[in-house]
């Protein structure tokens, strides 16, 4: 086992930690930690693979900014720990096969998919670096690329109108 | 043993660097408590820390021994947890973004591996950066919501707040930098600014001065400093989000501050003031002198001062102090090999330590600002400006490539 496996299994322990940790926690406030534990475990990842300019972005965005308003919102509103209720009959019988299925079905395409084992070892600097992703942004994904900018301004403005109706 | 410390030298070497800077750290943190003080008390007519040790030379370690002795009560029904992982994420993170820092231009091989001044040498330094600094928030507003205190929240909320708000300007007003360097490498960032050998004036101060002061104020307020030490207002919040720590936890959020101040003023030196780079032209030979011409007097006033100290022991340290710094300073003129090794790092720490003197003097001269006043500074006129300073910067580009 080489030191890279080693680091993807502690990055993958911590990250699928976080995730089970963000679903059983029954304070919103530790929930939310825990999301930020799985942010980072997955930037821990996409260093592994040598997309260092996805990794800090992912820091940055995600672990950063995003996950900042979630907990001073939590904050702000003073959210209690949540009740805890009995399992709903549809979460029982037809949630637990639903997810088993689910995670069956993506294991069996992983396992039985070649592609995965013949991926091409990306090293740093290949197709991640931060000039090809930038150059590659500008040029052949240059129309998605301002069309989802513009779709983020909509968002934006509509949370201004929202917050200005009641004036 | 040869064998082993060529295989793990990329194991052995950095733990060695870490532990190096770490105390060099942990020991710059501490005196610069004492500078703080010091500095203050002369702005407001005091003297300042003057009885442990010569002109209280000796305060951060009896500071540091009252903190590891002092009660460490917890309040009734906190969030454990948040309330313990607060200063230690707070720390960890101020420290590990000391790691991407590069203090000089020296590269050197030690058992094969290659290494240079400065923990990490990555090339998205600048991006890793700004990643800690982002999750730098969480442990201030975690430690006013868990301390179970409503002035502790009101601090972490106020934190968490203006972190959102000035990091958006702290971002944008670097990125003129990086579209004139075209790298994210602080490194590479700092070679750049060489340019021709022209000195000064081949620093990024000058055609970004507009963004070199968006950045000093948004770092300011990022490392929750006066003018914008809302957070831990004294006079309206008590001591804001840190309240309810007491003993090593507290120390630790101070410790934290300080290494928060050192890393914004390394990063202003490195992106707009030329890192280790001399403000002198390259064949200005003589100004290698420079250090020496410093060091010397200052040993010498150090002398002077000490004999005629007011007490025994000032009588003994300071001249002891004072002929070391001058015989280090007189070694430096003799031996030109090592003289011209610690020219990089000279500038480097003396730009940082004029940093860290404006951020005091700062502290000793404005008042605070008023909430409402921090948030709309901060929308309405930094982040302006600094889009402006990247529209503006980007335009006269493109105008001298193809002009």
């Amino acid at each position: 086992m080489n030191a890279a496996l080693a680091i993807f299994f502690v990055l993958a322990v911590i990250a699928v930690f976080g995730a089970i940790s963000l679903i059983v926690q029954r304070h919103p406030i530790h929930s939310a930690l825990s999301l930020i534990l799985v942010m980072v475990a997955l930037a821990g990842l996409y260093l592994l693979m040598g997309a260092e300019f996805v990794a800090a972005v992912q820091i940055i965005v995600y672990g950063g900014a995003v996950m900042v308003l979630f907990i001073f919102v939590i904050m702000l509103l003073n959210a209690g720990e949540e009740e805890r209720t009995n399992f709903s009959r549809l979460a029982l019988y037809a949630g637990i096969p639903l997810a088993v299925a689910v995670t069956g079905l993506i294991a069996a395409s992983i396992v039985g998919s070649k592609a995965a084992a013949a991926l091409p070892a990306a090293g740093p600097g290949t197709l991640t670096s931060t000039r090809t992703l930038s150059t590659l942004l500008f040029t052949e994904f240059v129309y998605p690329f301002e069309l989802t900018s513009f779709l983020i301004l909509v968002a934006i403005l509509g949370a201004i109108v929202l917050a200005q109706r009641e004036n | 043993m040869n064998a082993f410390l060529t295989n793990y030298a990329f194991l052995i070497v950095p733990i060695v660097k870490i532990a190096i800077l770490v105390l060099i750290v942990l020991t710059v943190d501490a005196y610069l408590t004492w500078l703080e003080r010091k500095v203050i008390a002369h702005i407001q007519a005091r003297w300042g820390p003057h009885r442990t040790g010569p002109h209280g030379l000796l305060q951060p370690l009896a500071d540091g021994v009252k903190f590891i002795f002092k009660e460490d009560p917890m309040p009734a029904n906190v969030d454990k947890v948040a309330y313990f992982l607060a200063p230690f994420l707070t720390l960890m993170l101020a420290m590990t973004s000391l790691a991407v820092i590069p203090f000089g231009p020296q590269r050197f091989t030690v058992w094969g591996y290659q290494t240079s001044l400065g923990i990490a040498d990555v090339n998205i330094s600048l991006l890793v950066l700004f990643a800690i600094t982002a999750l730098a928030v969480y442990g201030v507003a975690l430690a006013g919501w868990a301390s179970n205190n409503k002035f502790s929240l009101l601090g972490g909320l106020r934190s968490s707040a203006q972190m959102i708000s000035y990091e958006l300007a702290l971002t944008l007003s670097v990125v003129g930098v990086l579209l004139i360097a075209g790298d994210f490498s602080l490194r590479n960032i700092v070679e750049q600014q060489a340019g021709s050998g022209k000195g000064l004036l081949g620093w990024n101060v000058f055609p970004q001065i507009i963004g070199f002061l968006c950045f000093f104020i948004a770092a300011i307020a990022e490392t929750n400093r006066v003018p914008f030490d809302l957070p831990e207002a004294e006079s309206e919040l008590v001591a804001g989000f840190h309240t309810e720590y007491a003993s090593m936890k507290f120390a630790m959020f101070f410790i934290a501050e300080y290494t928060n101040m050192i890393t914004a003023s390394c990063l202003a030196t490195i992106l707009f003031f030329g890192g280790w780079l001399s403000p002198f032209p390259e064949s200005w030979t003589f100004t290698h002198y420079l250090p020496s011409v410093f060091m010397i007097p200052f040993g010498l006033w150090v002398i002077f001062d000490g004999v005629r100290y007011e007490n025994m022991f000032g009588r003994l340290l300071l001249p002891v102090v004072g002929a070391v710094i001058t015989a280090i300073a007189a070694a430096l003129i003799v031996f030109p090999v090592a003289n011209d090794a610690i020219q990089g790092v000279f500038w480097f720490l003396a730009k940082v330590f004029a940093f860290l003197f404006v951020y005091i003097w700062m502290r000793g001269t404005l008042p605070r600002f008023r909430y409402d006043q921090l948030m709309s500074f901060g929308w309405k006129f930094l982040l302006p400006v600094s889009i402006a300073n990247v529209i503006l910067t980007s335009v006269v580009i493109l105008w001298r490539m193809h002009g």
